[in-house]
């Protein structure tokens, strides 16, 4: 599986994203700068976790109008596999690939620990590797992390199996409505998740329960 | 010209930021404060001088950039 990490002045997770997907996929990723205008053909485009542009007027909101994302919009349109973690999934919904926004955490403080995770849809190539409604452990760190839909968006994501990860027994650590952590778009090409499943990929981790998102994505690619 | 432009959370969305402002006014003594909504004002100096186009132009840039419309709603206000 090739796949691409695209960095933005203020990317902080772009390292362990790198170290991630080479561990499951045995292919170093392409790591591409945020101005340049045109990504690699790869099977996996990620946008890692950090803090773009120091989060200035929105989080993810600057990083959303650079060159590559004007291409990572295409190429996901095209159905490249899109993969938002932390600020990449602020990014993703601040550039329109996904739905709804990120707002400040519920109660206001940043949060830095581990969280549950429901597998909620386990039918996507995302988390094919896990079962539908396995419990996982991962990691989060945002201030800004509170996921926010409209009623309908909210009832089309629920209807629709859009909702790929959800906190778990009572860890909603930001106030996300429906206790939503990762969403897909329309087509399921396009994930958005809140919480780190590139730091739960060895055993010095303390655990592996990452890996399978990264393993789904390259069966879904050879099958 | 000068624009300033006004960005707000629409109603119903839940402002976490404002109720802890709301908090420490509650706190400090004032009383009768039935709510408090914070938001962003961006100034913008621009070379347009005919105001209907400086304002169509900001109106574009806010729902291109400055303002999230999925969770914001914005005011323009041409200052001169």
């Amino acid at each position: 599986m090739r796949s691409a990490v695209v960095l933005f002045p203020g990317s902080n997770r772009d390292h362990d994203m790198v170290k991630a997907l080479h561990s499951v996929t045995g292919v170093e990723p392409t790591v591409v700068w945020h101005q340049d205008a045109s990504l690699p053909d790869v099977d996996l485009i990620v946008l890692p976790g950090g803090f773009s542009y120091g989060d200035y007027l929105r989080c993810g909101a600057i990083a959303a109008r650079s060159p590559a994302m004007l291409d990572v919009a295409k190429k996901a349109k095209a159905g490249v596999r899109v993969l938002g973690v932390c600020n990449g999934f602020q990014i993703l919904t601040e550039a329109g690939l996904l739905p709804g926004a990120l707002m400040r955490n519920a109660h206001l403080r940043f949060v830095c620990k581990e969280v549950k995770l429901e597998v909620t849809n386990n039918d996507t190539d995302f988390t094919r590797a896990y079962a539908k409604g396995q419990v996982i452990r991962c990691p989060v760190a945002h201030h800004d992390g509170n996921y926010f839909a409209d009623p309908e968006t909210l009832a089309r994501l629920e209807g629709e199996g859009r909702v790929a990860f959800r906190y778990a027994e009572g860890t909603n650590p930001n106030g996300s409505i429906n206790d939503i952590a990762g969403i897909l778009n329309e087509e399921g090409n396009v994930l958005g998740m809140m919480p780190h499943p590139e730091n739960l990929i060895e055993a010095l981790h303390g655990g592996l329960d990452g890996r399978g998102l990264f393993e789904s994505v390259a069966t879904s690619l050879a099958a | 010209m000068k624009v300033r432009v006004t960005i707000t959370l629409k109603a119903g969305v839940l402002d976490p930021q404002g109720k802890a402002i709301e908090g420490a006014l509650r706190g400090l003594g004032f009383a009768g404060i039935d709510g408090a909504r914070q938001g962003k004002i961006v100034d913008l100096a621009l070379a347009e001088t005919d105001p209907d186009k400086a304002r169509a132009a900001v109106a574009d840039m806010c729902e291109k950039l400055l303002a999230n419309t999925v969770i914001e709603n914005y005011d323009i206000a041409i200052l001169g």
